[in-house]
This record gives C-alpha cells, sequence and structure tokens, in this order.
C-alpha cells in the first residue's frame, strides 16, 4: 500500500470530497427524489464504509500530515491523521453508515424539493465532523466546527412550519456559538501570543505555557465543548434540538456529533497541552457524575420518546466525562497503566454510544413514521405490528442498560475497573472520591435500565393504546438494514471486546505513552491487567446462557410436553379492561418523580374525583432553566435596552457621539 | 502449577455444581417455608413442597393470552437460564470453578440484571394494569439494590484485589477471625438487598396476590404450567445465589482449597449446615418484620446503598 504512495488521510480527502458531489447532486435531482434516496444516500453510506476502514487503517499506521492550498495568506489548511483522529473516524464511518442506509428508506415521504436540501446539508453535516476530527490547526478547526454547527442547525429545523422546532434550532445555535467562542478563546491562549503561525496545533503542542494559562486554555475548551456535549449546565439545548430533528439526524447529533466534543476534550487536553493537573481530573469527574445522574433522573420522567433519548445521551456524556477524568487523574500521578484502562473505558463506551443510541434513535424514526406519534402515552403494542423493529431496538435497549454479554456491558466494566484499581493515589482526599464515585456510576447504570424497561415496555409491549395503531407497518427494507448493521455492531463490540482493546492502544498508546494490552494470552478472554485480577468473557457467557436455556427447554418438553392453549390475560374478575389501564410513560415513571421530587420543577393538573370528563395533566421541568438561563436572558433584555438608549436614528447624535469619543481618546492621548 | 488433570477435575467439579444447585435450590426454598411455618406455629408442607409444586406445574398445559409475544414465551427460559448460571458460579464448596473466569462479580451482578429486565419487559407484554405495576416497582425496587449489591462486592473485590469470586472467596477464607470492619457494614447492606431482590418481607411478600403489595407476584400474574414452574424455580436459584453469596463473602470459613479433593465432603457437610442456618435465620427476619408501604422501600434501600457505601469508604481510609 506504501509502495503506491497513497496514505490514509489522501483517502480521507477523496471521501470528502465524493460527500460534497454527492450533496450537490441531490440538489440537481430535485426532480427525481427517487434516485435521491435509492442511490444517493446508500453510496454516502458506501463512504461512510471506507471511512471506517480507513479510520482502521489509520490507527496502525504512522501519523500523517498534509497541508493544503487553501485557507489565509499565512495559515493554510493543515490537515493530519494520527490514531486518535482514526479512532473518531471509525466511530464516525461505522455509525453513519447505518444512518445514512437507514435514511435512504425514511427520507422517501419527503418532497423533492425538501429532500435535495435536506441531502446537502446531511453530507456536509458528515463533511464538517470529518473535517473537525483530521483538522491540525485552529483555523481549519473552526471552520470545521462551524460547517458541523451549522448544518446540523439547518437539519434540526427541517419542519421549521412548526415554531417549537424554530425556537429549538435558535436555542441550539445560541449556544453551539457560546461554546465556539470559548474554544476560540481556548485556541488563543494555547498559541501563546506567537503571531498568526502559531495557531497551527504543532506550534501549540510546543507552546510552553505556565500551568494557569494552561489551565485557562484547559477550562475554556471544558466548557466551549462541553457546551456541545451537553455537559451540566450547558445541557439545556440538547433535549430541545435532538427531538426536532429528523429521526436520522438525531441519531448522527447524538450517536456521532457529540463524539467530536469528546474528541475535542481528549485532544486539547492530553495533546495539544503539554502537562496536566491533578484537579482538571476532579472537575471533569465531578461534572460528569452530576450531568450522568442527571440525565438519567430527567430520562426517567420524560413521556416523549425523543426527549427519552436525548437525556439518556446526557447521561452517557456524562460517563464519559467521568472517564476522561479517571484518565487524568491517574495519568498525572504517572499511574499510565491504568490511565491507559481509564482511556480505553471512554473510548470504548464512546463507540458504543454511537452504535446503540444511533440504532435507538433511527428505531423511533422508524415508529414515528409508521405511527406519526412521538408521545409514548400514545403508543403500546408495537411489537405485534414491528416486529423486525421490534426485535432490533431490544437489541439496543439491551445494550445501553450495561447487560451483558451485549457491548454496554463491556465498557461500564473496564470502567468499574478502572475505579477498583484506583486506591494508592498520592492523595487521599482523592482516595476518598473514588469510591463515591463509583457508586454514583452504579446507580445511574441501574437507572438507565429503569429508563430503558420504561422506553421498551411502553412502545412496543402490551396493548396499542389507541386505535389507530392498528394500523401500524414495519420499518422499510432500507430502515431494517440500517437498523441491522447497528444492531450487529452492538453484539460484535460486545462479543469481542479484545479486539476492540486491541485497537484502542494504539489510541493510549499515542495519548498516554501506555498501553493496557491484554494479560489473557487469547482473544476470548478480555483480562485487562492481569488474569488474577479480573477476566471477562462474553462468549463463553452467551453460550452457557444459551447452553443453559436450551437444555431447560429440551429437558421440559421431552420430560413433560410443550402444549399451549391461548386464552384471554386474566382479567381479576373485572372484565370492563381498556387498554388505557396500563402505565403510561408518565405512570411508568411516577416513582422516580416522586423519590426525586426536589429536582424537578413539575407542574400537574389532577382532576378532582367529582369530575365526568377528568383530564390528567402533569409535566416535569428542567429547574437549572429557571434558576440559571431565564435570569440570563432577563439580563441580556436589560443590557441591550442601555445599549438601545443611545440608539436614536439621527445623524447629528452619531456625529456627537464620534466627536466626544475623538475628544476623550485626544485627551488620553 | 495447574496440571491438565486438575483442569478436568475443575470442569467436572463445576458441572456438578451446576446440577447440585439446580437441584438444591427448590430444597432450600422449602426449608424456609418450613420454618416459617414452625415459627408461626404451623406444622407446614414439609421441605419437599417445592419439589411437588414444580411437578404439578410441568405437568399441566400452559395457557398464555392471546396476544402473547415471542418475548414473552421465551423470557421464563431466559430467566431459569441466567439464575443457573448465577447461582453455579458462586464458589461454596471448593474454590476450583473454571466457569468464574469467563464472569466475575461485575457480571455476577449483569447475569442478575438481565433476567430482571426480561421478566419485567414479560410483565409488560400482556398489557394488563398488574403485569406493568409489577414491572415499574420491580425496577424501583431494584434501582437502589443493585447498586448497593455492587458496592458491597467491591467492599470485597478490593480486599482481595480482584473481582474474580474464587480468588474473593479464596482471600477471605483466609483471613481467619479478622473482622475488616468494612465487610460488617457491607454485610449489614447485603442483608438487606438480600431480602429486597428476593421478593421477602419487608419490602415484598412472596406469599400474597394483594395488589395493592405485590411486585414480584404482580409479574409473573399471566404465566401458567411449565413457564411459572419455570419461574419458581429461577426464583429458588436466586434465593439460593444470593445466600452463596452471603457464605462466600461473610462465612467461607471450611471452603476446600485448590486441589484439595479430599476436603470436599467436610466443605459439603459445613455448607448444607451453612444453609440451613441461613434459611432458618431468613425465616426469622420474615416473621419478626411488617411488609412496609412500597414508598418506605426506597428509603429501606436507600440505607443499604448508603451502608454499602460507607463500608467501600472505611476500607479506602483504614486499608480494612
Amino acid at each position: 500500500m506504501y509502495a503506491v504512495g497513497i496514505l490514509p488521510l489522501d483517502v480521507v480527502a477523496w471521501l470528502v470530497q465524493f460527500w460534497i458531489v454527492l450533496g450537490l447532486a441531490a440538489l440537481f435531482l430535485q426532480r427525481a427524489p427517487r434516485l435521491i434516496t435509492n442511490v444517493i444516500f446508500p453510496l454516502g453510506a458506501l463512504a461512510s464504509l471506507l471511512l471506517a476502514a480507513t479510520g482502521l487503517w489509520a490507527l496502525a499506521a504512522p501519523t500523517n500530515i498534509m497541508v493544503l492550498p487553501l485557507g489565509l495568506p499565512d495559515l493554510p489548511f493543515h490537515l493530519r491523521l494520527d490514531p486518535l483522529s482514526g479512532f473518531f473516524l471509525i466511530l464516525l464511518g461505522g455509525a453513519s453508515f447505518g444512518v445514512s442506509l437507514f435514511g435512504a428508506g425514511y427520507f422517501r415521504s419527503m418532497s423533492g424539493g425538501m429532500l435535495g436540501l435536506l441531502c446537502l446539508q446531511y453530507h456536509l453535516f458528515l463533511v464538517g465532523m470529518t473535517l473537525v476530527l483530521v483538522a491540525d490547526d485552529a483555523y481549519m478547526f473552526m471552520v470545521a466546527w462551524e460547517t458541523m454547527a451549522l448544518a446540523s442547525y439547518f437539519l434540526v429545523t427541517t419542519d421549521h412550519a412548526i415554531p417549537d422546532i424554530r425556537k429549538a434550532g435558535y436555542l441550539y445555535l445560541l449556544i453551539a456559538h457560546v461554546g465556539a467562542i470559548a474554544i476560540l478563546l481556548s485556541f488563543g491562549v494555547m498559541q501563546g501570543g506567537n503571531g498568526i503561525g502559531a495557531y497551527t496545533f504543532d506550534a501549540m503542542r510546543s507552546a510552553e505555557l505556565t500551568s494557569f494559562w494552561s489551565s485557562v486554555a484547559f477550562l475554556l475548551a471544558l466548557f466551549g465543548f462541553g457546551a456541545k456535549a451537553g455537559l451540566l449546565p450547558m445541557h439545556v439545548w440538547l433535549p430541545e434540538a435532538h427531538p426536532a430533528a429528523p429521526s436520522p439526524v438525531s441519531a448522527l447529533m447524538s450517536g456521532v456529533m457529540l463524539k467530536t466534543a469528546i474528541y475535542g476534550i481528549l485532544r486539547v487536553s492530553f495533546d495539544l497541552l503539554g502537562t496536566q493537573l491533578w484537579w482538571w481530573g476532579v472537575l471533569a469527574l465531578a461534572l460528569g457524575l452530576l450531568t450522568a445522574v442527571f440525565g438519567v433522573m430527567f430520562a426517567a420522567v420524560q413521556g416523549d420518546m425523543k426527549r427519552l433519548l436525548a437525556y439518556s445521551s446526557i447521561e452517557n456524556i456524562g460517563l464519559l466525562l467521568v472517564g476522561i477524568g479517571l484518565t487524568l487523574i491517574f495519568h498525572v500521578y504517572g499511574k499510565d497503566a491504568l490511565a491507559a484502562l481509564a482511556l480505553t473505558a471512554t473510548l470504548y463506551h464512546s463507540l458504543n454510544h454511537a452504535m446503540f443510541k444511533s440504532l435507538l434513535f433511527v428505531g423511533t424514526g422508524a415508529i414515528l413514521h409508521s405511527t406519526g406519534e412521538r408521545n409514548m402515552g400514545r403508543l403500546g403494542g408495537l411489537i405485534r405490528r414491528m416486529p423486525w423493529a421490534a426485535m432490533l431496538m431490544l437489541v439496543g435497549v439491551l445494550a445501553i442498560s450495561g447487560l451483558p454479554p451485549l457491548n454496554g456491558f463491556v465498557s461500564e466494566w473496564l470502567l468499574l475497573q478502572a475505579f477498583l484499581l484506583s486506591p494508592g493515589l498520592p492523595n487521599s482526599y482523592i482516595n476518598m472520591l473514588v469510591p463515591v464515585a463509583a457508586a454514583v456510576i452504579a446507580l445511574a447504570a441501574a437507572l438507565a435500565a429503569y429508563v430503558m424497561v420504561k422506553f421498551y415496555g411502553v412502545i412496543f409491549l402490551g396493548q396499542p393504546r389507541e386505535h389507530a395503531l392498528e394500523h401500524a407497518h414495519d420499518a422499510g427494507i432500507w430502515e431494517r438494514i440500517g437498523m441491522g448493521w447497528l444492531a450487529l455492531a452492538c453484539v460484535v463490540l460486545g462479543l469481542a471486546p479484545v479486539f476492540v482493546v486491541g485497537q484502542l492502544d494504539h489510541v493510549s498508546q499515542m495519548l498516554l505513552g501506555a498501553q493496557l494490552g491484554n494479560a489473557a494470552d487469547n482473544w476470548i478472554f478480555l483480562a485487562p491487567v492481569d488474569t488474577g485480577r479480573a477476566s471477562y468473557s462474553p462468549l463463553y457467557f452467551l453460550l452457557a446462557v444459551l447452553g443453559v436455556m436450551l437444555l431447560a427447554s429440551v429437558l421440559v418438553r421431552h420430560l413433560y410436553h410443550g402444549r399451549v392453549r391461548r386464552s384471554d390475560p386474566w382479567d381479576c374478575g373485572f372484565p370492563a379492561q381498556t387498554p388505557r389501564m396500563q402505565d403510561t410513560a408518565e405512570g411508568f415513571g411516577q416513582p422516580i418523580r416522586r423519590i426525586f421530587e426536589p429536582f424537578f420543577k413539575i407542574e400537574r393538573d389532577v382532576p378532582s374525583p367529582f369530575d365526568t370528563h377528568p383530564r390528567y395533566h402533569g409535566q416535569s421541568d428542567d429547574r437549572l432553566w429557571y434558576i440559571l438561563y431565564l435570569p440570563i436572558k432577563q439580563l441580556t433584555g436589560k443590557l441591550s435596552l442601555l445599549a438601545g438608549m443611545l440608539q436614536h436614528g439621527r445623524i447629528h447624535l452619531y456625529l456627537t457621539y464620534t466627536f466626544v469619543t475623538l475628544v476623550v481618546l485626544l485627551v488620553f492621548v | 502449577m495447574m496440571t491438565d488433570y486438575d483442569l478436568l477435575f475443575a470442569i467436572l467439579f463445576q458441572l456438578a455444581q451446576l446440577l447440585l444447585v439446580v437441584l438444591l435450590a427448590p430444597l432450600l426454598t422449602g426449608w424456609v417455608n418450613q420454618c416459617q411455618a414452625w415459627l408461626q406455629n404451623r406444622s407446614g408442607a414439609g421441605v419437599l413442597q417445592p419439589y411437588r409444586v414444580l411437578r404439578k406445574l410441568f405437568h399441566k398445559d400452559a395457557v398464555i393470552a392471546h396476544n402473547a409475544s415471542p418475548l414473552f414465551r421465551v423470557t421464563p427460559y431466559i430467566v431459569f437460564g441466567c439464575m443457573w448460571l448465577a447461582a453455579a458460579i458462586i464458589p461454596i464448596i471448593a474454590v476450583d470453578l473454571p466457569f468464574s473466569q469467563a464472569a466475575d462479580v461485575i457480571a455476577l451482578v449483569g447475569v442478575f440484571a438481565l433476567a430482571r429486565v426480561f421478566i419485567s419487559l414479560a410483565a409488560m407484554d400482556i398489557g394488563t394494569a398488574f403485569g406493568s405495576l409489577g414491572a415499574r416497582r420491580e425496577m424501583l425496587v431494584s434501582f437502589l439494590a443493585e447498586p448497593a449489591l455492587l458496592m458491597v462486592l467491591f467492599t470485597a473485590s478490593m480486599i482481595s484485589h480482584s473481582t474474580q469470586l474464587p480468588r474473593i472467596v479464596d482471600t477471605l477464607a483466609h483471613h481467619q477471625f479478622v473482622l475488616y470492619p468494612s465487610l460488617a457494614f457491607a454485610a449489614l447492606a447485603f442483608v438487606i438487598v438480600l431480602l429486597a431482590e428476593n421478593a421477602r418481607i419487608p419490602v415484598d411478600n412472596p406469599s400474597t396476590h394483594l395488589e395493592l403489595t405485590m411486585i414480584h407476584e404482580a409479574m409473573i400474574l399471566e404465566y401458567s404450567a411449565r413457564h411459572l414452574a419455570l419461574i419458581e424455580w429461577a426464583s429458588s436459584l436466586k434465593l439460593f445465589a444470593y445466600i452463596s453469596i452471603g457464605i462466600a463473602l461473610f462465612i467461607p470459613h471450611g471452603i476446600a482449597e485448590v486441589g484439595n479433593w479430599a476436603g470436599l465432603p467436610l466443605a459439603i457437610a459445613l455448607l448444607l449446615l451453612k444453609l440451613m442456618l441461613a434459611g432458618a435465620a431468613l425465616a426469622v427476619l420474615e416473621t419478626v418484620m411488617a411488609k412496609m408501604r412500597i414508598f418506605r422501600a426506597p428509603e429501606f434501600l436507600g440505607t443499604a446503598f448508603l451502608l454499602a457505601v460507607l463500608g467501600l469508604l472505611i476500607h479506602f481510609l483504614l486499608g480494612a
């Protein structure tokens, strides 16, 4: 391969151009919408698959760089592909392959003009994310970051006729840009005032910063990337914007775009900044824990299936940040083998979350298509109408609940192992923090299972809560293929962790100079530190459970019989049972709402017992919106009113302002 | 160094334990019920009653609702498989259990969670009011019980520097008569978790079908015949597994060491004694306590969670 002179980065550049061409082609194919869905989207998906393969190639290949003849006079665009970028390219390509294939079926119902525009925005979104991952200077990075933000803004506001969606899009755009400013400032700090040439990442790597300025850069980066990732308290846009977008776009935003923020935090803290401080890790850990518990708590009380998933994404971002915090702490204290374990857990969980969250989001798309309903309280019983979607989503639900032998369990297992290995840190206060943090992680994981049982049970199980659901149809063939790919990824990532960890070692080697490796000398057992300490074999686990199940089923049928009679469910002596007597989403979340009542701002209209047409209404809101955001909004409003007093629209007044300013400046000089 | 013979013996022993737990589990349930009957001044149905119930159920025709999905039918087998596996990987007679390499304590908690998620989903499948009520309550109880159990197991893992059950039991068994303060807290938390997870008083009542109080029984209301038999058997296995964890963590003394096949008879005798004592203690606990309101349960379990975290914290602070 090297003989012919093709580098992984070349392939990435070609794929990016290919996506741009595809997107533009869609604009000209508005009169042939079938061509867009049946040709352009699958071709785009193919490019995603190639991108994932290129990322895999780049993990083991030496770092390659490229300078484009574009950009500012003194600062051309720099690209660079190293193992860290390579890993996130795998994540991007792997998830978007499934999502694009799903999109080929999902976008079928759109009219030609809108579809062409959407297809362009969709592929530009992919281009933006790819370029963020390979950018090697601040200018290129910000251009790519903005491309990603704007493309996703337009995708979120696809249904811009609905006022709520416009509002959600505006909120997203606002917070995305507050974050972007922080990121830009962070780059400004890191370049250390050395002129425009110092905006390349290479110059930042070699810049000598005092620990104060390093900390400033880290905090700005954490704030900026945190705003994109949905970190507390910059999370408010996420549960609004993710549900507003069309489902494949929600899948890309939750599954992939949030990970670009994780990429950014990793890139800044471990690569661009030469030295790290221990309290960065503690800060990241604490913020991550808060975010995780907050996210899962709110997910439990949601009634809208896409909002529920969006809050669950906030939870997972929290878990990822906990992993980053732990990595920082271990790295600072020189325990690089443990840092590699924590980093591996973080990266593994990023990849897992990309797969199962994309799967669940596109799954909600299939449901939305088939029923037109996002409110879980009006769904139910879909497992009988949509068996394919139900089966594939079950894989995603089990994976996100962290159940063995699927992929979510592996990354949680690795993260908990990292906690278990932490004693012996020189700082005894951090030592005390660690068990508490492990307990919170365990609590969040257990609550996640609660949320997912609610999600799956209310949507797919039980009886249909509305008559319209009798006509629900299953996902189409493209949709099944897309979901099938993502479900397969969840299974494979769960069953073959040793291969994945082996590939992730390239990233740990690059960022930390240490590898996790596998202490067991075979591919069946995952044993991160040594075999006596901990080991896990998902394959044996699966075989054992299946074997025991099979044995039980054969024995029961052989020794006794397999006769089955069908009948009505037991009605408790009260025959007038209706589907409305099942738990709604609201009802299923009620215990959580009651236990964590102080955290929610609850509005409820409870009908009186004598009401002949009782209507129940309940809503659990985020207190932070009222405590933090509304005051900021009011303050901004007041300040702009004050500024408005200067503006009268009369030319002589403005001339007077100019004159006064000049006089004042002359006095000073 | 482990020879091929040792490995063969270990695998045979693993299979033997697999067989032993599945046959012995209903007996333990029968013993607990019998003890309760004695405490309530009844004569009781005898320790063999659970076997009779199972045989009766297996003979019957399964009746399932018209709208039951495949998930509903496959769940009893999954739950039974998970619980059987869980009970079989806990070292209670000897510490040589080859399968423990494949599933450590975190995976053990994962097995319980897998079974729980499936049975909760199956409970919601038919779409009756009871099913979803039971599923919701089950998940409510478990979201506090599961992390508490994990913390208890972590404390033991920290002491023995391993998450593998054989290693943990081996370490704990050879620190005779040294009381770990962290383990004392963990033991308290564990008892609460055991009561809650096995649908025992004061959290749930295994012998009631009163709609206001049911948790576990509400979930399995739609099951009959062989499906119900498997779930009942799985419940026995779960109780057996939990008591085994308790024995393995807190009173492992007398367990046979690696390669010490001669010590097996004594180890088995000791195990039976421990099981009998634990079962009797459970019966006493259940007799002296009253069922609590469902919204008291989170507080009760929260106590367990705090105790477990406290235990872990004490280990971090004192190193013991």
